[in-house]
């Protein structure tokens, strides 16, 4: 399916937030997932399913000052 | 309240702009900002700040200057090393602009003395260097109903977001929680010495934007700066029904 992952087109075959941040090797306790424009909690990772045309936000956790 | 002959003279390239005037000067002059931290993003922050004549401005830190510092932390310097950090900025500041008074406030926040501290203030700037204090001062200015900018940087990226309680999401709506301590090791806390002057000059510009009620704010937006790729981005940030700070 065809994804918008940050501003960018990604094809991929996975199905969960938590695939999708497998196959991109992102730790899941690092960032912040926006999915079509709501949050995903962090324990829906694994049972959120993603389908063709959403569009998906990763912030990084960033705390340094 | 007039301005001086200096203050017209100091803050001329302000008072031309049709967004900014005599009576936008004025309201910078009497605005009470606070920033959390004196360290990277509130040596830039608050060098703009005091150098645009917000008129009070006070800097939270309890943490002394260090010659590790100084590659980034351009507020403080080589003779300030050993000085409590609200002090050095203090001193640097208050010289910059002598419009401006500088509250150094050698403390660290806690959730006891938090509140008591921000109420008397009308905008918060976040440029602590750690998780739990960002939240901290997230759920304390929603609690309170403070504009809060928080920026944030490490390695080669910058992140800023205004928070507007009551108008929209707030920093946990999108962070949800603090990372687990282990999560990010001390080695992986370089920073680029001018990606906290990009990232405290963008929180500089929001404070003015929210004092002088002009623009579009980073309300709602997360901006993202790549140093790298020379890359900004901003990603929308929906209010989250389900925070735990301000949600339903």
């Amino acid at each position: 399916m065809n994804l918008t992952v940050n501003g960018d087109t990604f094809i991929t075959e996975v199905s969960t937030v938590a695939d999708l941040l497998k196959e991109l090797a992102i730790d899941p306790v690092r960032v912040a997932v926006e999915v079509n424009l709501s949050i995903i909690k962090k324990a829906e990772y694994a049972s959120y399913n993603l389908k063709d045309g959403d569009t998906v936000e990763m912030v990084n956790f960033v705390g340094g000052g | 309240m007039r301005l001086s002959e200096d203050q017209l003279r100091r803050y001329h390239r302000h008072i031309i702009l049709p967004e900014v005037g005599e009576e936008g000067q004025h309201k910078l002059l009497q605005a009470k900002v606070l920033v959390v931290g004196a360290g990277g993003l509130a040596s830039a922050a608050g060098y703009y700040l005091a150098a645009a004549g917000v008129g009070t401005i006070a800097l939270v830190d309890d943490d002394t200057v260090d010659l590790s510092n100084l590659q980034r932390q351009i507020v403080h310097s080589t003779e300030t090393i050993g000085q409590p950090k609200v002090l050095s900025a203090k001193k640097t500041l208050e010289t910059l602009n002598p419009d401006v008074t500088v509250v150094p406030l050698q403390q660290r926040l806690s959730g006891q003395n938090i509140h008591e501290l921000i109420k008397s203030y009308d905008i918060i700037v976040d440029c602590s260097d750690n998780f739990p204090t960002r939240f901290l001062v997230n759920d304390s200015c929603v609690a309170v109903r403070k504009p809060l900018v928080t920026g944030a940087v490490v390695k080669f990226e910058g992140q800023v977001l205004v928070v507007v309680p009551g108008e929209g999401p707030c920093y946990r709506c999108l962070f949800e929680a603090p990372p687990p301590h282990d999560a990010f090791p001390a080695h992986e806390d370089g920073v680029l010495g001018a990606l906290p002057g990009v990232i405290g000059s963008l929180q500089a510009t929001e404070v003015f934007k929210l004092i002088l009620s002009v623009g579009e704010t980073l309300k709602g937006h997360l901006l993202i700066y790549d140093a790298l790729k020379v890359l900004f981005r901003k990603v929308r940030v929906p209010i989250n029904p389900h925070c735990t700070t301000c949600g339903q």
